[in-house]
């Protein structure tokens, strides 16, 4: 699969999910959504996207939370497997996008790659479902029933470069969470 | 003395809905505390640098966050502050378990350099300290969190002492 498909396929299948994005997808998902409901993390600290659906998903129970996020920012924080299966937020989906490379960086590749499971740690660190994709037709046929289904949630899809440059601008990621705020809250403080 | 009821009286004042809090040795009697309050949610994270992202993750979806850990977990949070707390410019009230200040303060060798590092690097990163060492300090607490609110940026408070019964 490549990134550019499974994006399209996700955009295609989302409704009203808030969807976070970072580092290639962040710079990538804006050509296929612009929604009020995307909030791209560039800036924030790479790792910790998951801790921060971890936050909106448990202030925000009634919305489902798409954290998209990198097999390399995973490795980063894996421990937040953890924290996010025993705060156990049923509106939460962890997607680890596997490319095994740091694309961001020149292509080098990430550790342990060929040989870790990202679905089976989050197995093992107690999410109640986990999937792997590694067809886009698969993926197309189940992400509705995985987008209804009570999670927390873990999925991977190898999906390689979509071989595109990929956007280098700056989001005023500032300017952007505040307006998720305002967006989630309706003005409300 | 520092009884965690009277932290929790002042966490309520302020509106603080959740805490993101990994446990320190300031803290035993906090966290029995903590879990008794029913209005206060609580959100264990397994490393330091965690509480700022969920935090933030609170804040934007609404919610009014406190983060409760000890100095080294901040030393370890680095990046993660840089880019949620100070980056997003939060309003965060920081307690943070302040290892070693007694021992600094009374002139003696601390058991490790975490209180040495301690206001050093929160000077550098610019955020805002207050010393909370007895219960006649605790109006602190709602002193930091109105000052976080006002100037839009995380502001610690350094809880200096263990928590009593």
């Amino acid at each position: 699969m490549r990134r550019d498909e499974v994006l399209q396929t996700l955009a295609k299948h989302r409704t009203d999910e808030l969807v976070l994005t970072t580092m290639s997808v962040a710079q990538e998902w804006p050509a296929y959504s612009q929604s009020d409901y995307d909030f791209n993390a560039l800036g924030t600290g790479m790792g910790h996207l998951p801790d921060m659906g971890l936050g909106l998903a448990v202030a925000c129970p009634d919305r489902k939370v798409l954290i998209l996020n990198g097999d390399g920012s995973m490795l980063m924080n894996l421990g937040v497997l953890v924290s996010i299966a025993h705060s156990a937020p049923r509106n939460l989906i962890l997607f680890v996008f596997e490319n095994e490379i740091y694309e961001v960086t020149g292509g080098q590749p990430i550790p342990g790659r060929g040989c870790t499971n990202f679905a089976a740690m989050a197995k093992g660190a107690g999410f109640p479902h986990t999937f792997e994709f590694a067809e886009l037709s698969a993926f197309d046929k189940e992400l509705p029933t995985i987008l209804k289904l009570d999670g927390p949630i873990f999925v991977t899809v190898q999906a390689g470069s979509s071989g595109r440059p990929l956007s280098t601008k700056a989001l005023p990621v500032k300017a952007a969470a505040r307006a998720l705020r305002e967006t989630l809250t309706g003005g409300r403080r | 003395m520092l009884q965690p009821k009277t932290i929790i009286e002042q966490l309520k004042q302020c509106g603080i809905t959740h805490v993101v809090w990994l446990p320190d040795s300031e803290s035993k009697f906090m966290y029995d505390a903590m879990q008794a309050e029913k209005d206060l949610g609580v959100i264990p994270v397994c490393r330091e640098g965690e509480a700022f992202a969920v935090a933030s993750g609170l804040w934007m979806g609404g919610k009014t966050p406190v983060i409760l850990i000890q100095n080294t977990g901040l030393f370890e949070s680095g990046d993660v502050l840089r880019g949620t707390a100070l980056g997003l410019e939060l309003p965060l009230l920081m307690m943070i378990g302040y290892r070693g200040y007694m021992e600094m303060k009374a002139g003696k060798q601390p058991f490790d350099t975490a209180a040495v590092y301690t206001e050093p690097i929160l000077k550098t990163w610019g955020i805002p300290f207050h010393h909370i060492e007895t219960d006649a300090d605790t109006p602190k607490i709602a002193e930091a969190f109105k000052q976080a609110q006002e100037i839009s940026r995380p502001v610690a408070a350094l809880i200096c002492v263990e928590y009593n019964e």
